[in-house]
């Protein structure tokens, strides 16, 4: 989300200007001009929508890696639909993260008559061309958009293998419960669309949960100072403070902390997971917690065999969403072969009954499409890094406070 | 007790911020009566300056030769862009209507704020930490030594100001074409020189502020320099524009209004107007005093200039 680099320069200027058109120059997807072969066998075209080229190419470079590599796996394994083989093809679409160029790339794949699509990476993105695809009947899974109005835009074919921010909030707050032993708690949101429902997401999990919300703050995502609220707080005297926003904010936020000598433990969603916010913050950065939707990549059940295979293939080593990219082509293969075709309109169906043991994960949808009982992660930062703390799958208790509790019988 | 005390102790610190830009306000409306609405995007152009200074030099030179390197730097380029400013944009302008340089300077502050957009790039920049600040602890309130620093500077910057304008041969010179310009020539002042001297010192006491601006909260981003551009002109027209000495202390005073509104608003309502309504309490401030004094705290009532 945050470019790192900064030019400083016209020169450093003209630098990046080459760098980005570098990345004009990403490889183009294989088979995208290869002409289908009507030989005895079928082909079958799927498409992959994502950022290929500016700030965030390096992301959607990853997820159509992943995209590829399912294709050449289930080439290799030689898969039958409905009793005659199959050859799949990838159509890869540069989106530019941009909502508007969405529209027109996934205009595109439906022209192209692909069968399925996976992406968009950014929520922007997915949703507005989510309706292209449910027009055209086309299924889509998203492998990173975490928006909850994705899917509330009551499509059938809109899903997404990756837990949902509206999921975040409840699982923030019964980590703070369960495992933080978190009883006085103030909140604070940045009072955006993502901030402000991470926050109250957060705040209704607590009070359910018997927790006590000492005080609830606004602050904007522009400003910097946030003393007078967090003076406020102090005299609360809380054991934990949630923050509902992104990094620009939360990196000063726990600095003015520490300089107030706020004792209080800190707590976050994944827009302040971020190297920057270890940066901003400084020394103070220690011991805040931040969650991520998904696992961390070592961690998934197919993480390891994936990222050897990765790496051999592309020489690189995985971003972030190319697992979920790999998972969602499996998901849609496995649904034509169970309905016998590779006619959407057949398989989109079984999308839903999908129940598949992923590199991710299982993978299951719920009636909304989205992925049921997505693990989200917390992560805490360490010295100067984030490093994964655990694991907690919505729905159930945190997994290692379960073992705790285990052990302490 | 001790958050009261606090809430006092950031109100001021952060007024001592509002304070330093609204000078740069209150200078150029007291000579030219002229609103620079760019005068904020000056102080965000010192601030990135003096980052990306510490971000090339960093770890080279020691950290005071680095600090004063970047405040150096950040003058200069203000200094030039201020006078480049007065040139070309406001100088053609003179005598104009007032409606006409009002919007050219909201024109040149989109100008800035973009063109810093275009080579800083849209994100947020950090500034490293270059050293680990102290803490004061004094009657349960907490502050760093960073702080302090900026708070004394602020004030000494405001002191030598008002000396400045008081003792010196150019103060004098701008004392005398804040009341007649017209007069002030005619005695062999050189106008001209005066207002664009005046544009160079608001610019560089802008680019100090920037400075401040990140050295206290630790990053800049290229629209920075609106929203306190906003609030100090607040500042300014509280302690009534056109005066020195009303423009820090309205600076102070914003500052303490800001921050004990967003810390007791919220329980002394019950809820119904909470800290999100911070920024409501400067732009409060601006229509009470337009409405009730529009001369501002320290402003004497005058009549309307030519």
């Amino acid at each position: 989300m945050h470019r790192r680099s900064f030019l400083h320069t016209a020169m450093a200027a003209v630098i990046a200007l080459g760098i980005s058109a570098c990345g004009d120059k990403a490889p183009a997807p294989a088979a995208k001009s290869a002409a289908p072969k009507a030989a005895e066998g079928l082909v079958v075209k799927i498409g992959s929508a994502s950022p290929l080229t500016g700030p965030q190419a390096h992301i959607g470079i990853d997820i159509r890696n992943g995209v590829q590599l399912a294709i050449e796996d289930a080439n290799k394994a030689n898969v039958q639909i409905g009793g005659k083989p199959v050859k799949f093809e990838l159509v890869a679409e540069d989106d530019e993260a941009n909502p508007t160029k969405a529209t027109t790339v996934a205009q595109k794949l439906v022209d192209a008559k692909v069968a399925a699509v996976v992406g968009h990476f950014n929520s922007g993105a997915s949703i507005p061309a989510s309706k292209i695809y449910a027009d055209a009947g086309i299924p889509q899974i998203s492998p990173s958009s975490t928006n909850p109005d994705y899917t509330l835009k009551g499509f059938k074919t809109t899903f997404r293998v990756v837990a949902h921010d509206g999921q975040q909030g409840p699982t923030l707050g019964r980590f703070a419960l369960d495992k933080l032993k978190a009883k006085n708690i103030a909140v604070i949101d940045d009072s955006t669309a993502y901030g402000q429902g991470l926050a109250d997401n957060f705040e209704s999990t607590i009070k359910s949960g018997g927790g006590k919300i000492l005080a609830r703050e606004h602050t904007t995502d522009k400003d910097t100072d946030f003393k007078a609220i967090l003076t406020k707080i102090k005299g609360l005297n809380p054991d934990l403070i949630m923050f509902g926003g992104i990094d620009p904010q939360a990196g000063p936020m726990k600095k003015q902390m520490a300089e107030l000598g706020i004792k209080a433990q800190f707590i976050g969603g994944d827009g302040m997971q971020t190297p920057n916010f270890v940066k901003l913050a400084g020394d103070a950065a220690e011991g805040s917690m931040a969650s991520i939707p998904g696992l961390p990549k070592d961690k998934m059940p197919g993480g390891a065999e994936f990222l050897a295979k990765y790496k051999s293939k592309y020489n690189a080593e995985v971003e972030l969403f190319a697992p979920m990219g790999y998972d969602a082509v499996m998901v849609f293969i496995e649904a034509m072969k169970r309905a016998g075709s590779a006619d959407p309109a057949k398989f989109l169906l079984e999308i839903g009954k999908t129940d598949y043991k992923g590199v991710i994960g299982p993978i299951a949808f719920d009636e909304k499409g989205d992925l049921k009982n997505g693990p989200i992660t917390i992560y805490a930062v360490k010295g100067d890094k984030w490093e994964p703390l655990e694991t907690v799958t919505p729905g159930a208790a945190p997994v290692a406070a379960e073992a705790k509790d285990a052990a302490k019988k | 007790m001790d958050i009261f005390l606090q809430q006092i102790a950031n109100g001021l610190l952060l007024g001592s911020i509002y304070a330093l830009v609204a000078l740069g306000y209150t200078m150029v409306y007291g000579i030219l009566g002229l609103i620079n609405f760019a005068h904020g995007d000056l102080v965000m152009v010192g601030a990135l300056v003096a980052l990306s200074v510490v971000a090339a030099l960093g770890g080279s030179v020691p950290v005071a030769v680095l600090l004063l390197l970047a405040t150096g730097a950040a003058i200069v380029v203000c200094v030039a862009l201020g006078l480049l400013m007065e040139r070309a944009a406001y100088r053609p302008l003179r005598g104009a209507p007032r409606l006409a340089p009002l919007i050219t300077a909201i024109g040149v502050s989109i100008l800035i704020q973009y063109s810093a957009a275009l080579i800083w790039g849209k994100q947020y920049i950090s500034m490293p930490e270059l050293f680990k600040p102290g803490k004061i602890v004094f009657a349960g309130v907490q502050i760093t030594t960073t702080q302090a620093f900026i708070f004394a500077l602020a004030l000494a910057i405001m002191a030598a100001l008002l000396w400045f304008i008081k003792v010196s041969r150019m103060g004098r010179a701008m004392r005398a074409t804040e009341q007649n310009p017209d007069v002030a020539g005619l005695m062999g002042v050189d106008t001209t020189r005066v207002i664009a001297f005046t544009f160079a010192l608001g610019a560089s006491i802008g680019a100090l502020a920037g400075v401040m601006v990140v050295l206290y909260y630790g990053q800049g981003h290229y629209f920075m320099g609106f929203m306190l551009g906003l609030k100090a002109f607040t500042a300014a027209v509280l302690g009534g524009i056109g005066n020195v000495a009303g423009a820090m202390l309205g600076g102070l005073l914003l500052g303490l209004i800001e921050s004990l509104g967003a810390g007791y608003l919220g329980d002394l309502t019950g809820g119904v107007f909470g800290s999100n309504y911070r920024d409501v309490f400067a732009f409060l401030v601006l229509v009470l005093v337009l409405t009730l004094r529009p001369s501002g705290l320290m402003g004497v009532g005058s009549g309307d200039r030519a």
